[in-house]
């Protein structure tokens, strides 16, 4: 006689050390295999939407910085070239420059506290206060800047808030310096760790058509092995003037799109974006940073989608204006958001245990989920 | 590379009356109008026709136009009569590079509009988003429920232009 079985439901979270926030997860079992899991998400639901609609277009940017926070700078940098597109303006050299290079700085750090919890989450506890220590140097580097380590209010609508201070530039290649042999060590320590591989090669394997369906962006698109990058195939700002490559996931230690895969093209693009540092350092004009911000926005009506590739993926902002001074709708496309919506498809089929590691690869901000 | 004057004179051909208008006199984006209740089938067009393959939605947002008339309510408040809620899509082809914005409105009193989320999964989420912040009704929907608020958030859709914070939630205080 064949035993009888029952499906289980499994709550994780709302407060679970490795889901990086507040989030539940139910996850409906058969044993120890996942057939289903349905993400529930709110729990730092802030209404940012419905808060810019009360502020003026300068008001929001602060506002910005308080959804992914662990890349403030590129929040702000998306919201300003928004507005900038619907003003119809165009900010000083220097200033692009100097929102690249801050950008950058800002991708790195926020995926080496990708790697680093990654890293925790496995179980390895080292690599992560590696990260940390150098992430470290690029948070002194914008306190030094702007005055804040983590929400900086420092790319305004048509320029930024200050200069850069007189040293900057020589701290930024001491880093270079310092970071490159870095990433060797992390390599070593993490990368191709035998027990890391094996908990991370062949595991959340994404499909391709599966994740453009999705609307998956950023890293964990190309892990799937598409080329694919707005700094690149929609370029702003001015990312067309460097040199610079797209890493893809090839399925090195396993399948194209599994964790592996995500997790180590965040350690090539911090290569990568050391590089983009490089250039812009040299490339660096002269000019004033404050001269291009209006006094006054009062964009005309209509309505813009206006997209960068956060270290996440695809941050975009839908602004949309009334012809007053506040934004009639400001609407957010945030990558952590829509990388969540996968879950469901992504962890059918693996253990409890896998879901740590596929959670992690996909590496959310539920600040942004929620916003 | 497809202009979106291009498309709309495809899309015009394709679906006729469907298909409402092409506005263009707008600054940055131009939007093609298309009838709430067919935009579907438009979608499913756009995404699998070879000269357009439109494989990837990059957003979808739900907007209160608030274009009705301002009227108070019993209880005193100003409440929003009449007028549209919209919806702007926002498409792109990965292989063509083109992009594309639609936008679609129903009545406000009774905001229905065809899902587009077995179109793109992805509009799943984004869908859910419109619903528990606008309160549009998404029709087809495979699971249409309440994604940022509360499940038993019963003080009406936050983004609506009248929306007004209830005194309590669940017994509690708002704001406490």
């Amino acid at each position: 006689m064949a035993l009888k079985t029952e499906e289980m439901i499994l709550n994780m979270g709302p407060q679970h050390p490795s889901t990086h926030g507040v989030l539940r997860l139910e996850l409906e079992l058969e044993g120890e295999i996942i057939i289903g899991a349905k993400p529930h998400i709110g729990y730092l639901h802030r209404c940012f939407e419905k808060h810019c609609e009360a502020m003026t277009y300068p008001q929001v940017t602060p506002y910005t910085d308080r959804m992914d926070y662990l890349a403030s700078m590129y929040n702000e940098f998306g919201y300003a070239l928004a507005v900038e597109k619907l003003l119809g303006i165009q900010v000083p050299e220097r200033v692009e420059y100097i929102r690249v290079i801050m950008g950058e700085f800002q991708r790195i750090a926020s995926h080496l506290v990708a790697i680093g919890t990654y890293g925790l989450d496995i179980g390895a506890m080292t690599p992560f206060l590696y990260c940390f220590r150098d992430r470290e140097r690029i948070l002194s580097l914008f306190e030094q800047t702007c005055g804040a380590r983590l929400l900086y209010n420092y790319i305004w609508v048509g320029g930024l808030s200050h200069d850069l201070h007189p040293d900057f530039i020589n701290q930024a290649k001491d880093f270079i310096k310092y970071f490159r042999p870095k990433i060797k060590e992390l390599n070593d320590l993490l990368t191709n760790n035998k027990i890391f591989i094996d908990r991370t090669a062949n595991v959340g394997i994404l499909p391709l058509d599966l994740a453009i369906n999705y609307g998956i962006s950023g890293p964990n698109l190309r892990a799937s092995g598409f080329k694919w990058d707005i700094r690149k195939d929609d370029p702003y700002s001015v990312y067309n003037k460097f040199d610079f490559e797209i890493p893809i996931g090839n399925g090195t230690m396993g399948t194209v799109g599994d964790c592996w895969d995500r997790y180590y093209i965040r350690v090539l693009e911090m290569e990568e974006s050391l590089k983009i540092i490089e250039q812009a350092l040299e490339q660096i004009p002269e000019g004033d940073v404050t001269s291009a911000i209006p006094k006054r926005i009062k964009p005309a009506v209509g309505q813009v989608y206006s997209r960068v590739e956060n270290p996440r993926g695809e941050l975009g902002y839908f602004v949309m204006s009334d012809g007053s001074v506040n934004p009639f709708r400001v609407k957010v496309k945030g990558p952590s958001f829509v990388h969540l919506g996968i879950m469901n498809e992504l962890l059918k089929g693996y253990m409890i245990a896998d879901v740590i590691a596929i959670l992690g690869s996909i590496d959310i901000v539920l600040g942004e989920v929620d916003r | 590379m497809k202009s979106t004057e291009e498309i709309f004179e495809i899309l015009k051909a394709n679906f006729g009356e469907s298909i409402l208008e092409l506005v263009a006199a707008v600054p940055v984006e131009k939007f093609i109008r298309i009838n709430q209740l067919e935009i579907d089938k438009v979608c499913l067009f756009l995404r699998d026709d070879q000269d357009l393959l439109f494989d990837s939605l990059m957003n979808l947002s739900g907007v209160d136009d608030a274009n009705g008339k301002k009227v108070a309510s019993e209880n005193g408040d100003q409440i929003i009569s009449g007028g549209t809620l919209s919806v702007y899509y926002h498409l792109e082809s990965t292989k063509y590079r083109h992009k594309l914005v639609l936008k679609t409105s129903a009545e406000r009193e009774k905001p229905d509009i065809i899902s587009v989320s077995n179109v793109w999964r992805h509009a799943d989420w984004h869908e859910r988003e419109a619903y528990d912040l606008l309160g549009i009704n998404f029709l087809n929907h495979p699971d249409l429920r309440r994604i940022l608020m509360p499940y038993d958030w019963e003080a009406g859709y936050p983004l609506r232009k009248d929306y007004k914070n209830p005194e309590f939630y669940q017994g509690m205080k708002v704001p406490y």
